[in-house]
């Protein structure tokens, strides 16, 4: 398996290669790929779904024992020849629909990157490789869905989409890490069995919400569903993939994942059922208010992932059931709508259902795809889609107390479906043409009909004939979930019972959906929901972005507010409070004592320092001030020399010598010092000063009534010959012992004086960069308002 | 440019001096008090000295490199005695040291610490100079008159 994801990312690699190689025909090349590793999936097919999942181990990173451990069992399989399967339409369809953009090769990168990625996450069994393999698909979604990335809109959908499945990433790290810490193991094969354990620790229900957090975030629960409707500013087919097929459906499969280890539980059954059921209802509807096809398959697709949770919440047989069955069906219709949604917006220039119609005759081939795929989706007999609907059904029938409610809300949900369904799979091509299209339709390439075509296909056999999967894939699926292995049949006919009763109701409210679509669009109920789940939440998130970016720059402002005499007061203050404050409070006892000889000169050197100090103060001229202080800092030089510090002087001298050029570079450019400041504030600088002096003062003296420790020293000087081959200690020190030390400080040193280059060399005004950043925010959160109104 | 006859006289014969006493500071420096540091300021200070009399442009046809090229080679001497001796199977930054029988010169005891004070050096006039020739390109002042 191993070698399976590592092809992929070899695919990412060499990808720009073939597309110049290739031409307009890589999409055809490329797809291969994913084919062959589709192949070897398949090939694992009797082994898996006799019940021997597939577990392979190599070494990555022993000295933390984190090993490259894959895991293949029901539910991963399905997962991989999902993401594999699909990603090889894709793959062709993408390399039609962007044949004549300049960087389909870029494309291809970020496509199979996000493909490797998707397909290591859904076999990686280590709780670290799954981790890495989620974050990656998070970046590869953000990098696809700004691909247009000259456009502010896809800019803006990227970020929305990297903040919110990367902020639920951060919380799914967390939760992860506690959740082995509780079970003792980090690989999931491994955990399985430990449900019991987890779920009685304390932890578990930090666990449960930390790992909610990820999932939700990932696969758009309410209230984080927002990203996914705007993510399709990117390409189609990465709406295709990623956003209805696979990536979404990654929490999904997380937890399903975990389903044996935190599922079962009241809190776990109630969370998932109550957001899972809302997300879906609010969705369903909320679809309808919508023309763009994409944002009506976009809003559908949270629908399903509603459904889907809230299915695992219920964790029953029949639930789970249907939730595995329902997986397929979604990926095989959701993946052929969009494909066809972009085909169309291809050939004819909108998708706008308002502005389409009458395309049976220019596009029959991408018609037939869209119908096939169209009509599973609404859950029509013989299609796959009504399975799914009718599993769903049963599924809710034997929730117990809660199945009345469950059951009228799916009823709701699906039937708003049945209407979606219908509108995107059929409405573009029934009528007359409405208008004049911005292009001529015509009939798109073979390579991007051929996917929906295919896969309506497979939705009309999975439906005519489920024991193609049911007995085998999906079976084996389920167990993976439940870890308890039972029969599973699927059948178009179950006889006339309540589920059926059920559908026939969706379909009569599905139809009139479907028939008074345009005048339901306009009532204020639709209105509001748009309002209230469509816009909303979107806006609080960039509201609370623009307000963070705001605070931060006012805080800025306050804190680096440019003026140099505050900064040094800002210093100096810190200094006095934190060092006094750890003087006062480790209780050493504070006494004055006098060196026992002072000798005349080093009196007299004291003497000019204070002097040159006194000096430096009082005078109104910065170029007295300067050499002033160079007095006093030569005095310290010549200090270190009296007291046997040699190297320490030379360097004193030096720097000293450099610095005052360096300053009077610059001060003949400055003003003089003008007028005084306040008297309040002049005092107050001088009690800090004076408190500083102090405080150091006081410091020096405990530090030589404090017996020195010469153990260091010795061992400096013990060894700096015979280990080092110098000796002058210092030296040796700076270059040899503490070498990495130097290495570190010149690195500084180096920035810098890249520093002061940057900033001398930056045109002389004001950078509006903020202000225009949080202005364009405002103006793209109206132009949303206008264009969703 | 200080347009001081004095100065200008005593920097011709004080450069080239500072700049050997450098050398002779990075070469001692690893028994006597001296190295690569010290030696950097001391040469970066001579630099200076003839940027005062001599004007930035001058001072840069002189030096031949660019300033920050100086802290390029210095960081990649200082960084290559690392991985150095990482190529010799040593941990990163351990001295490595040979005895030398050359003709002339003698018995030489040298030591890839030097390679690296030499580094140290590079980066310290480097830094020095940069800073010194930004600020009078962009405010042409007390040198540049």
């Amino acid at each position: 398996m191993l070698l399976a994801v590592l092809s992929i990312f070899a695919g990412a690699a060499l990808a720009p290669l073939l597309v110049r190689l290739f031409g307009r025909a890589s999409g055809w090349v490329l797809g291969l790929l994913p084919l062959g590793v589709f192949a070897y999936f398949v090939r694992q097919w009797p082994h898996v779904t006799h019940g021997e999942p597939l577990r392979q181990t190599y070494q990555w990173v022993p000295s933390l024992d984190i090993p490259l451990s894959f895991y293949l069992d029901g539910l991963s399989l399905l997962f991989a020849l999902l993401v594999t399967g699909i990603g090889t339409l894709i793959v062709v369809y993408a390399g039609a629909y962007l044949a004549h953009h300049d960087q389909l090769g870029r494309f291809y990168v970020q496509l199979f990157s996000f493909m490797g990625a998707m397909l290591g996450l859904v076999v990686a069994d280590n709780v670290f490789l799954f981790f890495v393999f989620f974050e990656l698909t998070s970046l590869a979604s953000y990098l696809l869905i700004g691909f247009y990335h000259t456009e502010e809109e896809s800019r803006r959908a990227a970020r929305k989409a990297l903040v919110v499945t990367g902020g639920g990433g951060l919380a799914l790290l967390a939760g992860l890490v506690l959740l082995g810490e509780v079970a003792g193991t980090w690989e999931f094969s491994q955990m399985l069995d430990l449900g019991a354990t987890v779920q009685e620790h304390p932890y578990y229900l930090a666990i449960f919400v930390l790992v909610c957090a990820g999932a939700f975030t990932k696969s758009a629960q309410f209230p984080f569903h927002f990203w996914l409707p705007a993510a399709m500013a990117g390409p189609t087919p990465v709406s295709a993939y990623l956003h209805s097929a696979t990536m979404v459906k990654a929490g999904v499969f997380l937890l399903a994942r975990l389903h044996p280890v935190l599922g079962g539980t009241t809190l776990w059954t109630g969370t998932l059922g109550v957001v899972g059921g809302f997300t879906m209802l609010m969705s369903a509807w909320l679809a309808l208010r919508y023309t763009d096809l994409k944002q009506i398959l976009a809003y559908t697709t949270v629908m399903v992932l509603g459904l889907l949770t809230m299915l695992l919440g219920i964790g029953t047989k029949t639930a789970i059931k249907a939730m595995v069955t329902f997986t397929v069906v979604h990926a095989l219709y959701k993946g052929g709508l969009f494909m066809m949604a972009g085909s169309i917006d291809h050939e004819t220039g909108t998708r706008d259902l308002l502005e389409l119609g009458g395309l049976r005759g220019a596009m029959p081939w991408t018609m037939a795809g869209g119908v096939a795929t169209g009509l599973s989706m609404a859950g029509l007999p013989p299609l796959f889609g009504f399975i799914g609907k009718e599993v769903t059904y049963e599924a809710a029938l034997h929730a117990g107390t809660w199945g009345p409610l469950i059951l009228g809300v799916s009823v709701l949900a699906n039937a708003a479906l049945v209407g979606s369904g219908l509108l995107v799979g059929l409405q573009p091509f029934l009528g007359e043409v409405k208008g004049a299209f911005t292009r001529e339709p015509h009939e798109a390439p073979i390579g991007m009909w051929a996917g929906p075509l295919l896969l309506g296909g497979l939705g009309l056999a999975f439906g005519v004939y489920p024991a193609f999967i049911d007995h085998s894939l999906l079976q084996a699926a389920r167990a993976g979930i439940l870890q308890e292995s039972a029969e599973l049949h699927l059948a178009l006919w179950h006889g006339f019972n309540t589920a059926l009763m059920a559908s026939l109701v969706t379909f009569a409210l599905g139809f009139s959906i479907y028939a008074y679509w345009s005048g339901l669009r306009a009532t204020g109920f639709m209105k509001g929901l748009g309002t209230l789940f469509g816009r909303g939440p979107g806006q609080v998130f960039e509201q609370g972005l623009y307000g963070t970016v705001r605070a931060s720059h006012r805080l800025t402002r306050l804190v680096q507010n440019g003026r140099f005499r505050w900064y040094l007061f800002a210093t100096f203050l810190a200094i006095f409070v934190l060092v006094g404050g750890g003087l006062f409070t480790s209780g050493s006892t504070v006494g004055f004592s006098i060196a026992e000889e002072v000798t005349y000169y080093e009196a007299g050197l004291a003497g000019l320092i204070v002097l040159a100090a006194g000096v430096a103060v009082r005078t109104h001229d910065r170029f007295v001030a300067i050499l002033a202080l160079s007095v006093g800092g030569y005095g310290v030089a010549l200090i270190y020399l009296l007291f046997g510090a040699p190297d320490l002087a030379m360097t004193q001298f030096a720097v000293e010598t450099l610095t005052l050029i360096l300053l009077v570079i610059v001060i003949v450019h400055l003003p003089g010092i003008q007028g005084e400041e306040p008297i309040g504030v002049r005092l107050r600088d001088g009690l800090v000063a004076l408190g500083c002096g102090a405080l150091l003062t006081t410091i020096m003296s405990i530090i030589i009534r404090t017996p020195l420790d010469m153990e260091v020293s010795n061992y400096l000087s013990s060894r700096s010959y015979t280990e080092a081959e110098g000796h002058n200690i210092v030296n040796v020190i700076l270059v040899d012992f503490r070498g990495l030390d130097t290495m570190g400080e010149i690195t500084v040193l180096a920035i810098a004086a890249i520093g002061v280059y940057v900033l001398m060399r930056m045109p002389r005004q004001r950078t509006p960069a903020l202000t225009t950043e949080a202005s364009a925010g405002e103006k793209a959160t109206s132009s949303e308002d206008g264009s969703s109104a | 440019m200080l347009y001081s006859l004095i100065l200008r006289v005593a920097a011709r014969v004080l450069v080239p001096l500072l700049l050997l006493f450098s050398l002779f500071m990075l070469l001692r420096g690893h028994n006597l008090p001296g190295g690569g540091f010290v030696g950097g300021l001391v040469a970066a200070s001579a630099f200076v000295l003839y940027v005062l009399t001599a004007g930035v442009h001058e001072s840069r046809s002189v030096l031949r490199v660019e300033a920050h090229t100086l802290l390029g080679v210095g960081l990649v001497c200082a960084y290559g005695t690392g991985v150095f001796a990482m190529v010799l199977g040593e941990p990163f930054l351990t001295s490595l040291w040979v005895d030398l029988h050359l003709p002339v010169l003698g018995h030489l005891h040298l030591g890839s610490t030097l390679l690296f004070d030499i580094g140290v050096m590079l980066v310290v006039i480097g830094t020095v100079l940069l800073m010194v020739f930004s600020v009078e390109d962009r405010l042409p002042g007390l040198a540049e008159e």
